[in-house]
């Protein structure tokens, strides 16, 4: 019987190795995270907690193990999700004052999947509002901390998941990714992340903030976990997601060991220029070379229009969040100002109110795009320039197996450094912005440290529908290094 | 193309364009699958997808696709292989997601036209396109103070809505467009026509302008949601815009609702940016794809369209053309008609015992002729029964009363039970004839001696002498025959 | 097409954006907002300069590597009456009615 001090050192594979072996319970595990992620309040990684429908799940996991029910794979391992995620029995907030006190009467499909694998809802994370943001500083119930130095932003959007796995106040956690919001903070907090293929994972039950890129994935401490969750995630939902993957859930575990022989490693010239630093530069090229180390061939390849991808994507994710965000009016759910002199005013004060100053921006900016006379030169130009990076990687695609480089040109930064500086902000996505343009399936995983002693992560990018390739490639890597089992001191 | 010519108003031109939303008859909804049944209790039928829930997502009605192509095959339209869905942003609390799922560059259906009769003379009113949507809720103003109470239950109901160039020339000739259109639209059932439950709504554009000149300004009437409301509305309408022209006024483009109680129209408040409703493509709809095969499916289901159905009976019947587009109003009728007109072998009686003695008492009671006490078959014995001379026309109309008033339901033991057998024994006639001429010496030389009209007195002696039972043709035969 | 010279934006711009998007937006963060996006616009223009000339738009990302075409679902009802639960997070309801300031057409 393990001491339960050792419950948050296990990664997911181990854990439910542990229960299924009946050797600690979901009871006992889901309260042990609990007291942890209680006592780490600090961090600000989790806005909403409901003891009693976590234990609730937890017990039945005990009546399934028990009865050794077959097949759930996640049995009573706590997972939490990003506040993105409408879910029954918690809040839903989104990060935002709009959706203060707001209760879903239903789960979201990827919540509801992981349920169904077994896994046990430990609380809902922090997160930038309505998934705007690269830092976690954007949220209305205040920013998220570095679990590596807590003066610095975990980054975003899903900052409260990054920093709640690199914590381990919970094993495992779901976030989102629009431009890059899974691969940065998983990158600024030192774990795995992975951002499946545009349409792999339902989107229903999602909060919207860009329709054509917006895309739910796992956070976790290793490939192996990443691939036990995403396998549970994904899957089509033609129900109730128009843009869900008419394509077979797939066990993305089944291929981590294969070996990587032969395997060709795309290494992109424009994601290794002036702009990136050189600690992350030193740390990304030190993975290269353990990936040549295990058998595979770096070749250099060319994605001309890296650059052109931050303002194609800031066009057109402000231009769908501003509809999305349309139904944000205080007549069926959600914030109303309390005082208004007529339905315009009602509008006005309560959207004004209920969105912060990231969101309202991005609203404007997309509403401007969308506006008559300029539609044309903006919105439609911009999704012209989408399809030119998407065929970019598919030229590239011809000569490599997958594509690596950094995940940001920096390390985590300090609070406050870029909160009032957005385009700053905006500017750091250039290297997850492609991928995410051309629904492209990406991953990030450790591979050491930088500047101020700060986690520094590597991204993996493959073709459509090769998230296995992905994974095997992480988890080769992760065999032979160590980086991603360094724990953040106090924690 | 429009060949007929309407009459100019105070000499200027009128020209009407119409847009009209027909809600399409489906279970659930576009977008969701909630039900569209009339009458529900308030957002008792809007759920989370039409409450615009956050995390809620449309998925796609193939019902109302299919209706769309329906649609386009009986207007002659072409069907779009692909269209595309895009998003109508504005704010309303009825427009729950504060975008209405809409298409707007690319429509489902395209071009196509609408054809028929105004005043005996051929019109046809070309379409632009026809395209799918979704219907907003229903705002309730009157039930609460200082406040509008918002139902949703509409909201998410698929609306096909059918735009017209602006080739209409006269109220009238609008009017008699929105009725073919409401035929076609219920006649291949894609629609259920009920315009008091909104069903079948009209928009119409109005302007005029100096025969010659360019298009004049138009103002658009809203939700016009009956023919004759139609009519006054343009026409006000139209009143108005010239007195303001005349006045030195320039028409501004607006919006304007038409109020049946002062027979009036009036500007809404002026939406200052309603314009700039920032369309694009739905990102979460991919594009509808509609194969040849699907259309050329749903072609060869296609029931008989009005037109070629009166064509039909025009030359199988021997119907004129206006009789034949009367017998197909309504699919109800062209099959009641064709039922009797096969079952009595009679379709000239048919049609007109039709359009004469069943058509008044179906107005009077206020019924469609589905609902018609005496069917089809009842009505053909009937007619069987006069050209085989055991009835006269009016003891018909004796028996139809009776078969009305459900007092019976088997024409011939109805003629039986009420005596109304017609004398058809020429011995008993020829005693009876010879018996009045007798009484009656003075009428007979009146009519030999030129005045047609004493043969009328005879007939109706005759007639009353047989207690109603004498065959009036051959009275009047015999009658002929006797007098010379 | 892409020839037009669009002008940056101006403070009567940034009130008319805000009105579309129904946001109240304060002197100071108007001024504001109208610096952050003309920064923002900077970067756009690069965009601008692109020669797209007979390039599809790309809607769905996946859309450039196999068709992506709307999928049709039976026309069936599957959802029945649940206004409690959807109404739950409503501000302002009345005999199941959402209410909102009277709207004046």
């Amino acid at each position: 019987m393990s001491t339960s001090t050792d419950l948050h050192d296990l990664g997911v594979a181990e854990l439910a190795e542990q229960l299924r072996a009946r050797k600690v319970s979901a009871v006992e595990t889901a309260q042990h995270f609990l007291a942890r992620a209680r006592a780490n309040a600090g961090l600000g990684a989790f806005l909403d907690f409901n003891e009693e429908a976590t234990l609730a799940q937890a017990r039945s996991a005990d009546a399934a193990l028990a009865a050794g029910t077959p097949g759930a794979a996640l049995l009573g391992v706590p997972v939490a999700h990003k506040d993105i995620f409408v879910t029954r029995d918690f809040a839903a907030t989104a990060g935002s004052k709009m959706l203060d006190g707001y209760r879903s009467p239903f789960d979201a499909t990827v919540v509801a999947r992981l349920a169904e694998q077994g896994a046990v809802t430990l609380g809902k994370l922090n997160c930038d509002e309505f998934a705007m943001g690269s830092a976690n500083e954007n949220s209305a119930f205040g920013p998220v901390k570095n679990p590596w130095d807590q003066t610095r932003v975990p980054g975003g959007s899903s900052g409260g998941s990054a920093a709640a796995v690199a914590a381990r106040l919970v094993p495992a956690a779901t976030g989102t990714d629009t431009g890059g919001s899974i691969r940065q903070p998983a990158s600024f907090c030192g774990i795995t992340g992975i951002k499946p293929t545009y349409g792999r994972a339902s989107r229903y039950g999602m909060v919207a903030f860009a329709s054509s890129l917006d895309q739910a994935g796992p956070l976790a401490r290793s490939a192996e976990d990443c691939a036990l969750l995403l396998s549970a995630m994904c899957g089509p939902d033609l129900d109730r997601d128009s843009t869900s993957l008419d394509v077979p859930a797939e066990n993305f575990a089944r291929t981590l060991d294969d070996s990587l022989a032969g395997l060709r490693i795309g290494v992109p010239a424009e994601f290794f220029g002036e702009g990136l630093d050189a600690d992350v530069r030193a740390a990304v090229d030190a993975a290269l070379k353990e990936y040549e180390k295990l058998g595979a061939k770096l070749v250099p390849i060319t994605l001309p229009r890296t650059e052109l991808s931050i303002p194609v994507y800031y066009v057109i994710a402000p231009a769908e969040a501003s509809s999305n965000l349309s139904r944000f009016d205080g007549v069926k759910f959600g914030h109303r100002a309390g005082q208004y002199s007529d339905l315009i005013d009602m509008y006005k004060k309560t959207r004004s109110q209920g969105f912060g100053d990231e969101v309202k921006r991005r609203i404007m900016i997309g509403t401007y795009v969308l506006s008559h006379g300029y539609y044309d030169a903006y919105y439609l130009q911009a999704q012209k320039i989408r399809r030119m990076i998407a065929d970019d990687f598919q030229l590239a695609f011809k000569q490599c197996d997958l594509i690596a480089g950094p995940v940001a040109p920096t390390v985590a930064w300090k609070l406050g450094d870029k909160s009032d500086d957005p385009l700053a902000s905006y500017l750091a996505d250039i290297f997850t912005l492609p991928a995410s343009l051309a629904g492209l399936p990406g991953m990030s995983i450790p591979v050491g440290f930088g500047a101020g002693n700060m986690p520094v992560g590597m991204q993996l990018i493959a073709n459509y529908l090769q998230e296995s390739r992905l994974l095997n490639a992480a988890h080769r890597l992760q065999q032979a290094s160590d980086w991603h089992l360094a724990k953040p001191e106090g924690f | 193309m429009n060949t007929g010519k309407s009459a100019l108003v105070h000499g200027y031109e009128v020209v009407i364009g119409f847009e009209t939303h027909a809600q399409l008859s489906t279970r659930s909804k576009i977008f969701s699958r909630a039900s569209t049944a009339f009458g529900a209790e308030p957002n008792t039928q809007a759920c989370a997808v039409d409450l615009a829930l956050p995390g809620t997502l449309p998925v796609m009605n193939k019902g109302a696709v299919e209706r769309a192509i329906e649609f386009g095959l009986a207007v002659g339209s072409h069907i779009a292989p692909r269209s595309i869905f895009a998003r109508k942003n504005y704010f309303y609390p009825d427009l729950p997601k504060g975008y209405q799922i809409s298409q707007f560059e690319i429509p489902v259906v395209q071009g196509g036209q609408i054809e028929f009769f105004l005043a005996g003379e051929r019109r046809s009113v070309r379409l632009v396109r026809a395209h799918l949507e979704e219907d907003a809720g229903k705002s309730l103003h009157e039930d609460f103070v200082g406040q509008t109470g918002i139902d949703l239950n509409r909201a998410g109901t698929p609306l096909l809505e059918i735009v017209t160039e602006p080739d209409m020339r006269s109220s009238e000739e609008a009017v008699a467009y929105a009725k073919e259109l409401h035929k076609i639209v219920t006649w291949i059932g894609i629609c259920d026509g009920n315009m008091q439950e909104g069903s079948f709504r009209c928009d119409a554009n109005v302007s005029v302008r100096k025969p010659g000149a360019p298009l004049g300004t138009r103002r658009e009437i809203k939700n016009l949601n009956s023919f004759k409301f139609m009519q006054q509305a343009i026409d006000f309408e139209v009143r108005w815009q010239i007195e303001r022209i005349e006045d030195g006024h320039a028409i501004e483009q607006a919006t304007v609702l038409f109020n049946p109680d002062t027979g009036e129209t009036r500007a809404m408040r002026s939406k200052e940016d309603a314009a700039d409703y920032r369309y694009f493509p739905d990102p979460d709809l991919p594009p509808l794809v509609i194969a040849d095969e699907w259309v050329q499916r749903v072609r060869d289901a296609m029931t008989e369209l009005p037109r070629v159905m009166a064509q039909r009976f025009q030359a199988d019947y021997g119907l004129t053309e206006y009789d034949a587009t009367v017998l197909t109003q309504s699919r109800t009728m062209a099959a009641y008609f064709e039922a009797a007109a096969k079952a009595s072998g009679q379709p000239k009686l048919a049609s007109n015992w039709i359009m004469g003695e069943l058509a008044r008492r179906l107005n009077a009671g206020e019924i469609d002729i589905a609902e018609s006490p005496a069917n089809a078959q009842q009505l053909a014995q009937l007619i069987v029964r006069i050209v085989d001379g055991t009835i006269s026309n009016n003891a018909a109309k004796q028996v139809l009363d009776a078969l009305w008033s459900r007092e019976g339901s088997d024409v011939d033991q109805l003629i039986e039970a009420k005596g109304l057998k017609q004398l058809n024994d020429t011995g008993a006639l020829d005693r009876i004839i010879d018996g009045v001429l007798a009484a009656n010496p003075k009428n007979v030389e009146e009519y030999r001696g030129g005045n047609s009209k004493a043969l009328n007195a005879l007939v109706g002696q005759i007639m009353k002498a047989s207690q109603g039972k004498a065959n009036p043709q051959q009275v009047n035969e015999l009658l002929r025959k006797k007098m010379g | 097409m892409n020839e037009k010279y669009l002008m940056p934006l101006t403070s009567t711009d940034i009130d008319r954006i805000a009105n579309l998007a129904r946001l109240e937006l304060s002197p100071p963060e108007s001024e504001r907002m109208l610096t952050q996006i003309n920064g923002f616009f900077d970067l756009v223009e690069k965009m601008r300069a692109v020669d797209t000339t007979g390039l599809q738009p790309l809607a769905h990302p996946v859309a450039c590597w196999q068709d992506v075409v709307l999928r049709l679902r039976e026309d069936a009802v599957s959802e029945s009456d649940d206004r409690a639960a959807n109404q739950r997070n409503a501000p302002s309801v009345e005999r199941g009615l959402f209410l909102v300031p009277k709207v004046i057409e």
